[in-house]
């Protein structure tokens, strides 16, 4: 079996689109509602969950034969914890302001859904490359949802985009006013679903009855 | 009549399906129906045959705030007269108001309109008439220089995600107009709130214009209310610093937003609905209840002077009266059990008062208070109708 077979190509594309952790499986909403209101911590937020969730799956894939079942959950736990730990400490050393603005939210990447939810379902029955493939993938898909909201939250909330003006001042003397609820976490909500409809009605077999 | 008739069955084929505009089909059965009672009538199931429908049902309520709309055009120019100390006689005020709201009526119904069309045409389904009322709303809840193309998007904003998502008209939770109103107050709040958007000091379409008098505030009674202080406090005053009694605002010839002014105006809209029979007396009734037993609660607790004005102010200033006549009766979202209504609407009411007095961010609570009612007014009608499942129950066990 090749590293990129189809199957594993499969767990790592998969997530993007039609298994996509935030959009199609409702997990890590929580977080993806309250770091979205610019692009960059959208990024950041984006990188540290995929970074943790690949190695959190890869050590629980070289742990799971040892793992004794009912203590399983604890041993994800601690493991999550220093990995996000680690993350948390890497952002304040080179990325400080970016750790500022995320504030608890680096801390909170250990009660993130998707951790457990790919820790649960895929790591503990899957070898260590898969997992790492899985952790990869499942990262990239929220972290794309996060930047796609991030996105639109930005350029109509605050008029930039990474912190550079891209509305042109022509627009505000025309009398264009950012518009402030953008900048409220209940747009989030707005957004996400705005592309859940359009994700839903382009993969018809997504939709509930 | 007649003709208009033979009109319209004439270019009728054109519109039908494989007719060469059949894609503005719903757009003609629209204005069909409007304009005639049309001839169908439901074929199963329960139903009740009446001489009106929804679309006649909508025709009274706007013909009912006609008059709350046609004195806040003519506040609105009155207002702009006090600012730059002018007085160009009765007809100038009112064209002056005229003008600067028929553009804001005009944008909220091409855009709602526009995509309720839309929207019926790609559904294939009729259009609904729902919009018809919450078009001239919009207009109505607004600041008079609320600039138009906010109102655009905000219209835009409430009728897809208020409304066409959960179905369309009879099936959205939220007010659609307050909806509206919320997506400008959270998104735009400098054109929304605070003492410069209420009376308009610059011309509207080359009418009127001039230099604004000293001593100039255009802060709302409710405004000025919410950020004094108690121990220096004197009474609100008018845009030019003269005091505003009760009788005033009930008359409504103080600044706020356009229709909402006048309680005189909206009492008139409240006796056509209830003659009608189409707004429930119950919510209405409650709403006012609620609002008067809330503010004497604040009167005796009086620490501020929002907490310390009186009852009849409580309920004349602010949208608080156009809220109980025209948005918490709405029949889809208020509660529909005849118990459920008095529950309602006293929480509304109630609840006004207390978003004004306790949080001086919001010197107005009326638009939140119906807003969070409607969530739960299907909750009220749940327990409503289980207690009276419950209540009978009881009595069939006593009868045995």
């Amino acid at each position: 079996m090749g590293l990129l077979s189809s199957k594993n190509k499969e767990v790592l594309v998969g997530p993007l689109s039609t298994n996509n952790p935030v959009i199609v499986q409702m997990l890590g909403i929580c977080s993806a509602l309250a770091v979205t209101s610019k692009l960059e911590p959208s990024i950041v937020m984006g990188i540290s969950v995929t970074a943790v969730v690949a190695f959190a799956n890869v050590i629980i894939s070289l742990l799971r034969n040892t793992i004794p079942n009912r203590i399983r959950i604890i041993v994800q736990l601690v493991v999550v914890a220093a990995l996000v730990t680690i993350v948390s400490e890497v952002l304040k050393a080179f990325a400080y302001d970016v750790n500022k603005q995320l504030s608890v939210f680096v801390g909170l990447i250990i009660t993130n859904c998707i951790l457990m939810g790919r820790l649960e379902a895929f790591a503990l029955g899957n070898g260590p490359w898969e997992s790492f493939l899985d952790g990869i993938g499942n990262g990239l898909g929220y972290a794309l949802i996060l930047v796609i909201v991030g996105f639109f939250r930005e350029l109509l909330g605050s008029g930039t985009l990474l912190g550079f003006q891209v509305i042109p001042e022509a627009c505000y003397k025309l009398g264009y006013v950012n518009n402030g609820l953008m900048i409220l976490p209940p747009m989030a909500l707005i957004v996400i679903a705005v592309i859940i409809w359009v994700h839903r009605s382009r993969n018809k077999e997504l939709q509930e009855n | 009549m007649k003709a208009l008739r033979n009109y319209l069955d004439k270019i009728k084929p054109n519109f039908e399906e494989g007719g060469k505009l059949a894609m503005f089909g719903s757009v003609f059965e629209g204005i069909e129906t409007f304009l005639f009672v049309p001839n169908t009538t439901s074929k199963s199931g329960v139903h009740i045959h009446d001489s009106i429908d929804s679309k006649r049902t909508m025709t009274v309520v706007i013909i009912a705030l006609l008059p709350a709309l046609l004195f806040g055009m003519y506040n609105v120019g009155y207002q702009h007269n006090l600012a730059v100390g002018a007085d160009p006689g009765f007809l100038m005020t009112f064209i002056f108001g005229f003008l600067a709201v028929l553009p804001k009526i005009i944008v909220s119904y091409v855009v709602g309109l526009g995509i309720e069309f839309a929207v019926a045409q790609v559904k294939k389904e009729e259009i609904q008439e729902g919009f018809l009322v919450s078009g001239i709303l919009i207009p109505m809840i607004v600041p008079v220089d609320t600039p138009l193309w906010m109102i655009a998007v905000a219209t835009a904003f409430a009728v897809i995600f208020a409304k066409e998502v959960f179905g369309g008209t009879g099936y959205n939770v939220f007010n659609v107009a307050l909806v509206t109103r919320a997506f400008l107050f959270f998104a735009y709040p400098a054109a929304m709130s605070g003492d410069q958007v209420w009376v308009r000091t610059a011309d509207t379409f080359g009418i009127g214009a001039g230099t604004v008098v000293d001593g100039f505030s255009g802060a709302t009674p409710l405004g000025q209310i919410s950020i004094a202080a108690k121990d220096s406090f004197h009474g609100i005053v008018n845009v030019i610093g003269e005091p505003v009694s009760t009788w005033d605002a009930f008359i409504g010839l103080i600044p706020g937003s356009i229709g909402e002014t006048s309680v005189l105006a909206i009492l008139i809209g409240a006796v056509i609905l209830l003659y009608t029979g189409i707004a429930s007396w119950k919510t209405m009734i409650s709403v006012f209840v609620g609002g008067a037993v809330m503010s004497v609660i604040f009167n005796m607790i009086g620490t501020t002077v929002s907490m310390d004005t009186s009852v009849l102010d409580q309920l004349f200033l602010g949208g608080f009266a156009f809220g109980a006549v025209f948005m918490a009766t709405d029949p889809v979202t208020s509660a529909r059990t005849e118990t459920g209504k008095y529950i309602y609407g006293f929480l509304v009411g109630a609840m006004a008062i207390i978003i004004r007095a306790l949080n001086p961010g919001y010197p107005e609570g009326m638009m939140l208070a119906i807003l969070l009612m409607n969530v739960f007014a299907p909750l009220i009608d749940y327990y409503v109708v289980g207690a009276n499942i419950n209540r009978r129950i009881n009595r069939v066990k006593l009868d045995k």
